[in-house]
Protein backbone atom coordinates (compact mmCIF):
# COMPACT_ATOMS: atom_id res chain seq x y z
CA UNK A 1 0.00 0.00 0.00
CA UNK A 2 2.85 2.29 1.05
CA UNK A 3 4.58 1.80 -1.94
CA UNK A 4 1.42 2.57 -3.81
CA UNK A 5 1.44 6.04 -2.56
CA UNK A 6 4.67 6.89 -3.19
CA UNK A 7 4.42 5.80 -6.74
CA UNK A 8 1.17 8.32 -7.22
CA UNK A 9 3.08 11.32 -5.34
CA UNK A 10 7.00 10.91 -7.09
CA UNK A 11 6.73 9.80 -10.51
CA UNK A 12 10.17 7.99 -11.18
CA UNK A 13 11.38 9.55 -14.26
CA UNK A 14 13.47 6.64 -16.05
CA UNK A 15 17.32 6.98 -15.51
CA UNK A 16 18.03 7.37 -19.35
CA UNK A 17 15.44 10.67 -19.07
CA UNK A 18 17.35 12.03 -16.26
CA UNK A 19 20.69 11.92 -17.40
CA UNK A 20 19.58 13.53 -20.64
CA UNK A 21 17.91 15.95 -18.80
CA UNK A 22 20.86 16.61 -16.66
CA UNK A 23 23.34 17.30 -19.94
CA UNK A 24 20.68 19.35 -21.28
CA UNK A 25 21.29 21.77 -18.07
CA UNK A 26 24.67 20.74 -17.98
CA UNK A 27 25.90 20.82 -21.61
CA UNK A 28 27.13 24.60 -21.88
CA UNK A 29 29.47 23.76 -18.19
CA UNK A 30 30.69 20.79 -19.58
CA UNK A 31 32.05 21.66 -22.40
CA UNK A 32 33.78 24.88 -21.23
CA UNK A 33 35.49 22.37 -18.43
CA UNK A 34 36.58 21.01 -21.89
CA UNK A 35 37.34 24.16 -23.41
CA UNK A 36 39.01 25.52 -20.63
CA UNK A 37 41.37 22.39 -20.19
CA UNK A 38 42.18 22.08 -23.54
CA UNK A 39 43.55 25.60 -23.39
CA UNK A 40 45.35 25.15 -20.87
CA UNK A 41 46.77 21.51 -20.66
CA UNK A 42 49.96 23.13 -22.11
CA UNK A 43 50.41 25.24 -20.23
CA UNK A 44 50.03 23.40 -16.92
CA UNK A 45 52.43 21.16 -18.82
CA UNK A 46 55.16 23.79 -19.44
CA UNK A 47 54.46 24.95 -15.66
CA UNK A 48 55.64 21.51 -14.06
CA UNK A 49 58.03 20.72 -15.89
CA UNK A 50 59.68 24.12 -14.74
CA UNK A 51 60.32 21.92 -11.56
CA UNK A 52 61.69 19.08 -13.22
CA UNK A 53 65.31 18.07 -12.17
CA UNK A 54 66.27 17.35 -16.22
CA UNK A 55 69.64 18.49 -16.86
CA UNK A 56 69.97 18.88 -20.22
CA UNK A 57 66.83 17.72 -22.11
CA UNK A 58 63.97 18.40 -20.20
CA UNK A 59 61.86 15.56 -21.76
CA UNK A 60 60.91 12.80 -19.12
CA UNK A 61 60.25 13.50 -15.76
CA UNK A 62 63.27 13.24 -13.50
CA UNK A 63 62.54 14.15 -10.04
CA UNK A 64 61.65 17.65 -8.41
CA UNK A 65 63.54 20.91 -7.91
CA UNK A 66 63.24 24.31 -7.66
CA UNK A 67 66.81 25.02 -9.13
CA UNK A 68 65.61 25.85 -12.18
CA UNK A 69 63.46 28.93 -10.41
CA UNK A 70 66.35 29.57 -8.42
CA UNK A 71 68.91 29.93 -11.45
CA UNK A 72 66.44 31.09 -14.32
CA UNK A 73 69.54 32.01 -16.31
CA UNK A 74 71.57 28.92 -15.84
CA UNK A 75 71.21 27.62 -19.44
CA UNK A 76 73.90 29.24 -21.57
CA UNK A 77 72.12 32.43 -23.88
CA UNK A 78 68.68 32.56 -22.21
CA UNK A 79 68.50 35.74 -20.45
CA UNK A 80 70.59 37.35 -23.26
CA UNK A 81 67.87 35.83 -25.57
CA UNK A 82 65.05 36.91 -22.97
CA UNK A 83 66.44 40.77 -22.50
CA UNK A 84 66.48 41.41 -26.23
CA UNK A 85 62.95 39.90 -26.46
CA UNK A 86 62.44 42.50 -23.66
CA UNK A 87 64.09 45.24 -24.89
CA UNK A 88 62.83 45.08 -28.57
CA UNK A 89 59.21 44.25 -27.01
CA UNK A 90 59.08 47.60 -24.87
CA UNK A 91 60.51 49.79 -27.93
CA UNK A 92 58.21 48.50 -30.41
CA UNK A 93 55.58 48.77 -27.95
CA UNK A 94 55.83 52.11 -27.57
CA UNK A 95 56.73 53.58 -30.87
CA UNK A 96 53.52 51.14 -32.18
CA UNK A 97 51.12 52.48 -29.69
CA UNK A 98 52.21 55.95 -30.47
CA UNK A 99 51.66 55.53 -33.83
CA UNK A 100 48.58 53.54 -33.82
CA UNK A 101 46.53 55.74 -31.76
CA UNK A 102 47.17 59.09 -33.53
CA UNK A 103 45.80 57.01 -36.49
CA UNK A 104 43.25 56.09 -34.22
CA UNK A 105 41.90 59.35 -33.51
CA UNK A 106 42.00 60.30 -37.10
CA UNK A 107 39.97 57.55 -38.51
CA UNK A 108 37.63 57.53 -35.08
CA UNK A 109 37.17 61.22 -34.58
CA UNK A 110 37.04 63.00 -38.62
CA UNK A 111 35.08 62.18 -41.45
CA UNK A 112 38.39 63.37 -44.06
CA UNK A 113 39.32 62.37 -48.01
CA UNK A 114 40.39 58.95 -47.97
CA UNK A 115 39.10 57.21 -44.74
CA UNK A 116 38.40 54.44 -46.22
CA UNK A 117 41.73 53.56 -48.18
CA UNK A 118 43.31 54.52 -44.62
CA UNK A 119 40.46 51.66 -43.02
CA UNK A 120 42.14 49.13 -46.00
CA UNK A 121 45.41 50.19 -45.33
CA UNK A 122 45.43 49.46 -41.53
CA UNK A 123 43.76 46.16 -42.34
CA UNK A 124 46.37 45.03 -45.01
CA UNK A 125 48.77 44.31 -42.95
CA UNK A 126 46.68 42.39 -40.67
CA UNK A 127 45.74 39.77 -43.32
CA UNK A 128 48.83 39.29 -44.99
CA UNK A 129 50.59 36.36 -43.46
CA UNK A 130 53.13 37.08 -41.37
CA UNK A 131 56.04 34.64 -43.51
CA UNK A 132 54.91 37.45 -46.36
CA UNK A 133 55.67 40.67 -44.06
CA UNK A 134 58.78 39.39 -42.40
CA UNK A 135 60.28 37.58 -46.08
CA UNK A 136 59.68 40.99 -47.75
CA UNK A 137 60.79 43.31 -45.04
CA UNK A 138 64.05 41.04 -45.08
CA UNK A 139 64.41 41.89 -48.95
CA UNK A 140 64.26 45.02 -48.71
CA UNK A 141 66.37 45.58 -45.63
CA UNK A 142 68.99 43.69 -48.35
CA UNK A 143 67.76 46.10 -51.04
CA UNK A 144 69.38 48.88 -49.18
CA UNK A 145 72.65 46.65 -47.46
CA UNK A 146 71.20 46.85 -44.05
CA UNK A 147 72.37 43.68 -41.68
CA UNK A 148 69.11 42.28 -40.04
CA UNK A 149 69.22 42.81 -36.51
CA UNK A 150 68.40 44.75 -33.36
CA UNK A 151 66.64 47.60 -35.19
CA UNK A 152 65.48 45.48 -38.18
CA UNK A 153 63.56 43.35 -36.13
CA UNK A 154 62.42 46.76 -34.17
CA UNK A 155 61.15 48.03 -37.00
CA UNK A 156 59.32 44.73 -38.20
CA UNK A 157 57.54 44.97 -34.90
CA UNK A 158 56.26 48.04 -35.27
CA UNK A 159 54.96 47.35 -38.56
CA UNK A 160 52.77 44.47 -37.40
CA UNK A 161 51.69 46.18 -34.31
CA UNK A 162 50.61 48.97 -36.07
CA UNK A 163 47.10 47.49 -37.10
CA UNK A 164 46.17 45.95 -34.08
CA UNK A 165 46.61 48.99 -31.57
CA UNK A 166 44.42 50.71 -34.02
CA UNK A 167 41.81 48.33 -33.89
CA UNK A 168 41.84 48.10 -30.36
CA UNK A 169 41.89 52.06 -29.29
CA UNK A 170 39.47 52.85 -32.36
CA UNK A 171 36.98 50.02 -30.70
CA UNK A 172 37.10 52.08 -27.11
CA UNK A 173 36.96 55.79 -29.03
CA UNK A 174 33.41 54.25 -30.94
CA UNK A 175 31.89 53.59 -27.87
CA UNK A 176 32.48 56.82 -25.96
CA UNK A 177 29.77 59.00 -25.15
CA UNK A 178 29.63 62.28 -27.09
CA UNK A 179 27.62 63.87 -24.50
CA UNK A 180 30.69 64.10 -22.32
CA UNK A 181 33.04 66.33 -24.23
CA UNK A 182 29.97 68.32 -26.01
CA UNK A 183 29.78 68.86 -22.06
CA UNK A 184 32.87 69.77 -21.44
CA UNK A 185 32.61 72.13 -24.40
CA UNK A 186 29.82 74.05 -22.97
CA UNK A 187 31.61 74.47 -19.76
CA UNK A 188 33.88 76.68 -21.90
CA UNK A 189 36.95 74.08 -22.14
CA UNK A 190 38.54 74.58 -25.24
CA UNK A 191 39.67 71.80 -27.99
CA UNK A 192 42.92 71.12 -26.24
CA UNK A 193 41.80 71.11 -22.87
CA UNK A 194 38.67 68.97 -23.46
CA UNK A 195 41.13 66.45 -25.26
CA UNK A 196 43.18 66.23 -22.56
CA UNK A 197 41.09 66.31 -19.70
CA UNK A 198 38.18 64.66 -21.25
CA UNK A 199 38.87 62.30 -24.25
CA UNK A 200 42.45 61.22 -23.15
CA UNK A 201 41.40 59.90 -19.46
CA UNK A 202 38.35 58.22 -21.09
CA UNK A 203 40.61 56.18 -24.22
CA UNK A 204 43.23 55.71 -21.66
CA UNK A 205 42.16 51.66 -20.73
CA UNK A 206 42.13 51.73 -24.71
CA UNK A 207 44.87 52.78 -25.60
CA UNK A 208 46.71 50.45 -22.28
CA UNK A 209 45.32 47.51 -23.86
CA UNK A 210 46.76 47.95 -26.93
CA UNK A 211 49.63 48.28 -25.17
CA UNK A 212 49.26 45.09 -23.77
CA UNK A 213 47.92 43.63 -26.89
CA UNK A 214 51.39 44.58 -28.91
CA UNK A 215 53.63 43.70 -26.30
CA UNK A 216 52.40 39.94 -26.42
CA UNK A 217 52.44 39.96 -29.62
CA UNK A 218 56.02 41.25 -30.49
CA UNK A 219 57.44 39.29 -27.25
CA UNK A 220 55.72 35.89 -28.56
CA UNK A 221 56.72 36.65 -32.37
CA UNK A 222 58.50 34.12 -33.95
CA UNK A 223 57.91 34.65 -37.94
CA UNK A 224 58.90 37.80 -38.84
CA UNK A 225 61.43 37.80 -36.40
CA UNK A 226 63.49 34.80 -38.06
CA UNK A 227 63.44 36.71 -41.25
CA UNK A 228 64.64 40.12 -39.81
CA UNK A 229 67.28 39.42 -36.70
CA UNK A 230 69.46 37.98 -38.19
CA UNK A 231 72.00 36.40 -35.77
CA UNK A 232 70.43 38.06 -32.75
CA UNK A 233 68.62 35.97 -30.50
CA UNK A 234 65.08 36.53 -29.14
CA UNK A 235 63.02 34.15 -26.62
CA UNK A 236 61.06 32.63 -28.81
CA UNK A 237 63.79 32.00 -31.30
CA UNK A 238 66.61 30.25 -28.15
CA UNK A 239 63.57 27.99 -27.99
CA UNK A 240 62.49 27.03 -31.80
CA UNK A 241 66.44 26.89 -32.14
CA UNK A 242 66.35 24.27 -28.34
CA UNK A 243 63.54 22.29 -29.58
CA UNK A 244 65.98 20.49 -31.66
CA UNK A 245 68.04 19.18 -28.58
CA UNK A 246 65.56 19.49 -26.09
CA UNK A 247 64.70 22.72 -24.32
CA UNK A 248 66.34 23.35 -20.87
CA UNK A 249 63.75 23.56 -17.98
CA UNK A 250 64.63 27.30 -17.34
CA UNK A 251 62.73 28.03 -20.57
CA UNK A 252 59.78 26.33 -19.21
CA UNK A 253 60.48 28.94 -16.23
CA UNK A 254 60.17 31.92 -17.85
CA UNK A 255 57.64 31.29 -20.03
CA UNK A 256 55.49 30.16 -16.83
CA UNK A 257 56.51 33.62 -15.17
CA UNK A 258 55.39 35.76 -18.25
CA UNK A 259 52.07 34.13 -18.34
CA UNK A 260 51.82 34.54 -14.51
CA UNK A 261 53.29 38.25 -14.86
CA UNK A 262 50.80 38.72 -17.71
CA UNK A 263 47.58 37.06 -15.71
CA UNK A 264 48.28 39.36 -12.35
CA UNK A 265 48.71 42.79 -14.73
CA UNK A 266 45.29 41.83 -16.60
CA UNK A 267 43.42 40.84 -12.87
CA UNK A 268 45.20 44.40 -11.51
CA UNK A 269 43.65 46.55 -14.08
CA UNK A 270 40.16 44.48 -13.80
CA UNK A 271 40.28 45.54 -10.07
CA UNK A 272 41.50 49.54 -10.99
CA UNK A 273 38.21 49.40 -13.00
CA UNK A 274 36.11 47.94 -11.06
CA UNK A 275 37.39 50.60 -7.94
CA UNK A 276 37.18 53.63 -10.97
CA UNK A 277 33.22 52.63 -11.21
CA UNK A 278 32.53 52.51 -7.58
CA UNK B 1 29.71 61.81 -34.82
CA UNK B 2 32.36 64.32 -34.04
CA UNK B 3 31.76 67.29 -32.31
CA UNK B 4 34.87 69.70 -32.44
CA UNK B 5 33.95 71.05 -36.13
CA UNK B 6 37.31 70.20 -37.91
CA UNK B 7 39.92 71.88 -39.21
CA UNK B 8 40.44 69.86 -42.46
CA UNK B 9 44.64 69.24 -42.03
CA UNK B 10 44.11 67.93 -38.21
CA UNK B 11 43.32 63.83 -39.81
CA UNK B 12 46.02 64.35 -42.22
CA UNK B 13 48.69 65.48 -39.89
CA UNK B 14 47.28 62.76 -37.03
CA UNK B 15 47.46 59.87 -39.80
CA UNK B 16 50.81 61.08 -41.04
CA UNK B 17 53.97 59.53 -38.81
CA UNK B 18 52.02 56.17 -38.98
CA UNK B 19 51.20 56.17 -42.50
CA UNK B 20 54.48 56.80 -43.40
CA UNK B 21 56.23 54.26 -41.81
CA UNK B 22 53.64 51.92 -42.75
CA UNK B 23 54.41 52.78 -46.54
CA UNK B 24 58.21 52.32 -46.13
CA UNK B 25 57.93 49.44 -43.77
CA UNK B 26 54.81 47.66 -45.78
CA UNK B 27 53.87 48.70 -48.94
CA UNK B 28 57.39 49.33 -49.89
CA UNK B 29 58.68 45.59 -49.14
CA UNK B 30 55.57 44.09 -51.10
CA UNK B 31 56.45 46.27 -54.52
CA UNK B 32 59.89 45.22 -53.97
CA UNK B 33 58.94 41.87 -53.29
CA UNK B 34 57.17 41.62 -56.34
CA UNK B 35 59.96 42.98 -57.85
CA UNK B 36 61.95 40.05 -56.60
CA UNK B 37 59.61 37.50 -57.92
CA UNK B 38 60.43 37.84 -61.61
CA UNK B 39 64.14 38.19 -61.35
CA UNK B 40 66.58 35.60 -62.40
CA UNK B 41 69.87 34.12 -60.79
CA UNK B 42 72.74 36.04 -62.71
CA UNK B 43 74.68 33.83 -65.59
CA UNK B 44 77.80 32.67 -63.89
CA UNK B 45 77.13 34.87 -60.81
CA UNK B 46 77.25 33.47 -56.74
CA UNK B 47 74.28 31.69 -55.35
CA UNK B 48 71.55 34.64 -54.19
CA UNK B 49 73.24 36.98 -57.25
CA UNK B 50 69.86 38.05 -58.82
CA UNK B 51 68.95 40.10 -61.61
CA UNK B 52 65.66 41.60 -63.06
CA UNK B 53 64.87 39.80 -66.36
CA UNK B 54 60.79 39.57 -65.94
CA UNK B 55 60.78 36.17 -65.79
CA UNK B 56 57.06 35.89 -65.45
CA UNK B 57 57.88 32.00 -65.56
CA UNK B 58 58.83 32.03 -62.11
CA UNK B 59 55.10 32.01 -60.79
CA UNK B 60 54.19 29.00 -62.93
CA UNK B 61 57.16 27.20 -61.66
CA UNK B 62 57.08 28.09 -57.98
CA UNK B 63 53.69 26.96 -58.53
CA UNK B 64 53.51 23.97 -60.22
CA UNK B 65 56.68 22.47 -58.13
CA UNK B 66 54.59 23.38 -55.01
CA UNK B 67 50.58 22.82 -55.85
CA UNK B 68 50.92 19.88 -53.05
CA UNK B 69 52.13 22.35 -50.33
CA UNK B 70 49.46 25.29 -51.31
CA UNK B 71 46.77 22.72 -51.41
CA UNK B 72 47.85 21.08 -47.66
CA UNK B 73 47.97 25.22 -46.47
CA UNK B 74 44.79 25.88 -47.61
CA UNK B 75 42.94 22.48 -46.28
CA UNK B 76 44.67 22.71 -43.14
CA UNK B 77 43.86 26.25 -42.43
CA UNK B 78 39.92 26.15 -43.18
CA UNK B 79 39.98 22.68 -40.91
CA UNK B 80 41.52 24.37 -38.17
CA UNK B 81 38.85 27.43 -38.91
CA UNK B 82 36.47 25.40 -38.64
CA UNK B 83 37.65 23.25 -35.52
CA UNK B 84 38.45 26.16 -33.98
CA UNK B 85 34.88 28.08 -34.66
CA UNK B 86 33.44 24.56 -33.20
CA UNK B 87 35.20 25.12 -30.18
CA UNK B 88 34.90 28.50 -29.97
CA UNK B 89 31.94 29.31 -30.67
CA UNK B 90 29.65 27.71 -27.52
CA UNK B 91 32.68 28.96 -25.51
CA UNK B 92 32.47 32.57 -26.34
CA UNK B 93 28.50 32.22 -26.08
CA UNK B 94 28.50 30.14 -22.12
CA UNK B 95 31.15 33.10 -21.17
CA UNK B 96 28.99 36.02 -22.52
CA UNK B 97 25.47 34.52 -21.54
CA UNK B 98 25.70 32.05 -18.80
CA UNK B 99 28.86 32.88 -16.36
CA UNK B 100 27.21 35.65 -14.41
CA UNK B 101 29.90 36.96 -12.13
CA UNK B 102 32.27 35.02 -13.29
CA UNK B 103 32.41 36.69 -16.58
CA UNK B 104 35.52 38.79 -16.86
CA UNK B 105 37.38 36.32 -14.99
CA UNK B 106 36.81 33.37 -18.05
CA UNK B 107 37.70 36.20 -20.33
CA UNK B 108 40.93 36.59 -19.20
CA UNK B 109 41.38 32.99 -18.95
CA UNK B 110 40.54 32.58 -22.80
CA UNK B 111 43.31 34.94 -23.29
CA UNK B 112 45.43 33.90 -20.48
CA UNK B 113 47.92 30.44 -22.43
CA UNK B 114 48.32 33.25 -25.01
CA UNK B 115 50.94 34.79 -22.62
CA UNK B 116 52.92 31.32 -22.18
CA UNK B 117 55.07 31.78 -25.48
CA UNK B 118 53.14 29.93 -28.42
CA UNK B 119 56.31 28.04 -28.81
CA UNK B 120 56.74 26.55 -25.70
CA UNK B 121 52.95 25.64 -25.81
CA UNK B 122 53.51 23.90 -29.46
CA UNK B 123 56.23 21.98 -28.00
CA UNK B 124 54.71 21.00 -24.56
CA UNK B 125 51.68 19.48 -26.65
CA UNK B 126 54.58 17.77 -29.33
CA UNK B 127 55.81 16.40 -25.39
CA UNK B 128 52.48 15.62 -24.35
CA UNK B 129 51.30 13.38 -27.46
CA UNK B 130 54.98 12.30 -28.60
CA UNK B 131 56.75 8.93 -28.38
CA UNK B 132 58.55 9.93 -25.17
CA UNK B 133 55.11 11.29 -23.61
CA UNK B 134 52.76 9.11 -21.76
CA UNK B 135 49.81 9.10 -23.41
CA UNK B 136 51.21 7.38 -26.14
CA UNK B 137 52.58 4.47 -24.58
CA UNK B 138 49.59 3.93 -21.95
CA UNK B 139 46.81 4.18 -25.57
CA UNK B 140 49.51 1.43 -27.03
CA UNK B 141 49.43 -1.22 -24.07
CA UNK B 142 45.30 -0.69 -24.21
CA UNK B 143 45.24 -1.59 -27.73
CA UNK B 144 43.72 1.73 -28.33
CA UNK B 145 46.52 3.14 -30.87
CA UNK B 146 47.93 0.54 -32.90
CA UNK B 147 51.91 -0.32 -31.95
CA UNK B 148 53.51 1.77 -35.01
CA UNK B 149 50.79 4.52 -34.77
CA UNK B 150 51.93 7.48 -33.69
CA UNK B 151 50.21 10.76 -32.96
CA UNK B 152 52.85 13.40 -33.74
CA UNK B 153 54.27 13.86 -37.14
CA UNK B 154 50.81 13.37 -38.41
CA UNK B 155 48.54 16.03 -40.40
CA UNK B 156 46.22 15.22 -37.58
CA UNK B 157 48.75 16.83 -34.80
CA UNK B 158 49.28 19.87 -37.45
CA UNK B 159 45.82 21.15 -38.09
CA UNK B 160 45.63 20.16 -34.15
CA UNK B 161 48.46 22.45 -33.44
CA UNK B 162 46.94 25.07 -35.69
CA UNK B 163 43.48 25.09 -34.04
CA UNK B 164 44.96 25.26 -30.68
CA UNK B 165 47.23 28.09 -31.28
CA UNK B 166 44.56 30.41 -33.32
CA UNK B 167 41.43 29.64 -30.64
CA UNK B 168 41.67 32.79 -28.90
CA UNK B 169 41.76 34.90 -32.16
CA UNK B 170 38.35 33.05 -32.90
CA UNK B 171 37.14 33.33 -29.37
CA UNK B 172 37.45 37.23 -28.56
CA UNK B 173 35.65 38.73 -31.71
CA UNK B 174 32.73 35.91 -31.24
CA UNK B 175 32.51 36.98 -28.05
CA UNK B 176 32.80 40.44 -28.78
CA UNK B 177 30.35 40.63 -30.91
CA UNK B 178 27.53 37.98 -28.77
CA UNK B 179 28.02 40.43 -25.73
CA UNK B 180 26.49 43.28 -27.75
CA UNK B 181 23.20 41.49 -28.53
CA UNK B 182 20.50 43.49 -26.92
CA UNK B 183 19.01 40.67 -24.17
CA UNK B 184 15.36 42.08 -25.46
CA UNK B 185 15.73 40.64 -29.05
CA UNK B 186 16.40 37.09 -27.51
CA UNK B 187 12.86 37.83 -24.90
CA UNK B 188 11.16 38.99 -27.93
CA UNK B 189 11.97 36.04 -29.64
CA UNK B 190 10.79 33.78 -27.31
CA UNK B 191 7.75 36.02 -26.57
CA UNK B 192 6.55 35.71 -30.54
CA UNK B 193 6.36 31.72 -29.77
CA UNK B 194 10.25 30.47 -30.99
CA UNK B 195 11.69 27.72 -28.40
CA UNK B 196 15.19 27.97 -27.79
CA UNK B 197 16.93 26.22 -30.44
CA UNK B 198 14.94 28.21 -33.26
CA UNK B 199 15.86 31.47 -31.61
CA UNK B 200 19.37 30.50 -31.38
CA UNK B 201 19.06 29.87 -35.40
CA UNK B 202 17.50 32.66 -36.50
CA UNK B 203 18.21 35.56 -33.98
CA UNK B 204 21.75 35.07 -32.26
CA UNK B 205 23.68 33.25 -34.56
CA UNK B 206 22.50 36.20 -37.65
CA UNK B 207 23.21 38.80 -34.50
CA UNK B 208 26.51 37.41 -33.83
CA UNK B 209 27.97 37.02 -38.21
CA UNK B 210 30.37 39.61 -37.57
CA UNK B 211 32.34 38.01 -34.74
CA UNK B 212 32.11 34.99 -37.10
CA UNK B 213 33.79 36.90 -40.03
CA UNK B 214 36.10 38.38 -37.77
CA UNK B 215 36.84 35.46 -35.94
CA UNK B 216 37.69 33.21 -38.92
CA UNK B 217 39.79 35.97 -40.47
CA UNK B 218 41.16 36.31 -38.00
CA UNK B 219 42.25 32.40 -37.64
CA UNK B 220 42.67 31.49 -41.44
CA UNK B 221 45.22 34.29 -42.56
CA UNK B 222 47.88 33.34 -39.70
CA UNK B 223 47.09 29.40 -40.43
CA UNK B 224 47.20 29.58 -43.84
CA UNK B 225 50.96 31.26 -43.68
CA UNK B 226 52.10 29.38 -40.71
CA UNK B 227 54.93 27.24 -40.96
CA UNK B 228 55.60 26.50 -37.18
CA UNK B 229 53.22 24.06 -35.94
CA UNK B 230 54.24 21.92 -39.33
CA UNK B 231 58.36 22.33 -38.63
CA UNK B 232 57.01 21.03 -34.85
CA UNK B 233 54.39 18.74 -35.29
CA UNK B 234 54.29 17.86 -38.33
CA UNK B 235 57.04 15.54 -40.60
CA UNK B 236 58.12 16.00 -44.40
CA UNK B 237 54.88 14.73 -45.26
CA UNK B 238 52.96 17.70 -44.26
CA UNK B 239 55.24 20.53 -45.50
CA UNK B 240 52.94 23.76 -45.61
CA UNK B 241 53.78 26.75 -48.46
CA UNK B 242 55.07 28.41 -45.14
CA UNK B 243 58.10 25.71 -44.57
CA UNK B 244 58.59 25.78 -48.71
CA UNK B 245 59.05 29.86 -48.42
CA UNK B 246 61.39 29.32 -45.40
CA UNK B 247 63.55 26.83 -46.81
CA UNK B 248 64.08 29.31 -49.84
CA UNK B 249 65.19 31.72 -48.43
CA UNK B 250 67.29 30.40 -45.99
CA UNK B 251 68.26 27.11 -46.93
CA UNK B 252 68.20 27.55 -51.02
CA UNK B 253 68.92 31.25 -50.86
CA UNK B 254 66.11 31.26 -53.77
CA UNK B 255 64.76 34.45 -53.45
CA UNK B 256 63.09 34.62 -56.26
CA UNK B 257 60.58 31.65 -55.89
CA UNK B 258 60.43 32.56 -52.14
CA UNK B 259 58.98 35.75 -53.51
CA UNK B 260 57.05 34.42 -56.16
CA UNK B 261 55.50 32.20 -53.50
CA UNK B 262 54.61 34.77 -51.08
CA UNK B 263 52.59 37.06 -53.92
CA UNK B 264 50.82 34.15 -54.59
CA UNK B 265 50.29 33.10 -50.66
CA UNK B 266 49.05 36.65 -50.44
CA UNK B 267 46.82 36.99 -53.56
CA UNK B 268 45.29 33.62 -53.27
CA UNK B 269 44.21 34.60 -49.17
CA UNK B 270 43.45 38.35 -50.08
CA UNK B 271 41.05 36.39 -53.47
CA UNK B 272 39.34 34.83 -51.11
CA UNK B 273 38.98 36.89 -48.12
CA UNK B 274 37.32 39.57 -50.89
CA UNK B 275 34.77 36.77 -51.49
CA UNK B 276 34.12 35.37 -48.11
CA UNK B 277 33.14 39.37 -46.97
CA UNK B 278 31.31 39.54 -49.89
CA UNK B 279 28.83 36.18 -49.23
CA UNK B 280 29.06 36.97 -45.64
CA UNK B 281 27.84 40.55 -46.56
CA UNK B 282 30.04 42.69 -43.66
CA UNK B 283 31.92 45.58 -44.38
CA UNK B 284 32.75 45.88 -40.83
CA UNK B 285 36.03 44.73 -40.52
CA UNK B 286 37.31 43.16 -36.88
Amino acid sequence: MSTKIKDATIPTIPFKARLSRWFGRNLLRIYMIFGFSYLFIPVAYTFAFSFNDSGKSNLIWKGFTLDNWQNPCGAPQICNALGNSIKIGLLATTFATILGTMIAFAIGRYQFKGRSSSNLLIFLPMATPEIVLGASLLSLFLVFKINPGFWPTVIAHVMFCISFVVVTVKARIASLDPRLEQAAMDLYANELETFRRVTLPLVAPGIAGAALLAFSLSFDDFIITNFNSGTLITFPKFVYVAAARGIPAQANVIGSSMFFLALAIVIAGQLVNRKKAR
Amino acid sequence: MSITVPKVRVPYLLLFPGFAFLFTFFILPIVNLAQTSTQSPIAGGDTGQYEQRFAFSNYVNAFLENREQFARSFVYATLATVFALAIAYPLAYAIAFKSGKFKNILLVLVVAPFFTSFLLRTIAWKQILGEEGFLVPTLRNLHLLGQQTTITSTSIAVVAGMTYNFLPFMTLPLYASLERIDPRTIEASGDLYANGLTTFRRVTVPLSLPGVVAGTLLTFIPAAGDYVNAAILGSPNTKMIGNVIESRYFKIVDYPTAAALSFTLMAAILILVTLYIRKAGTEELV
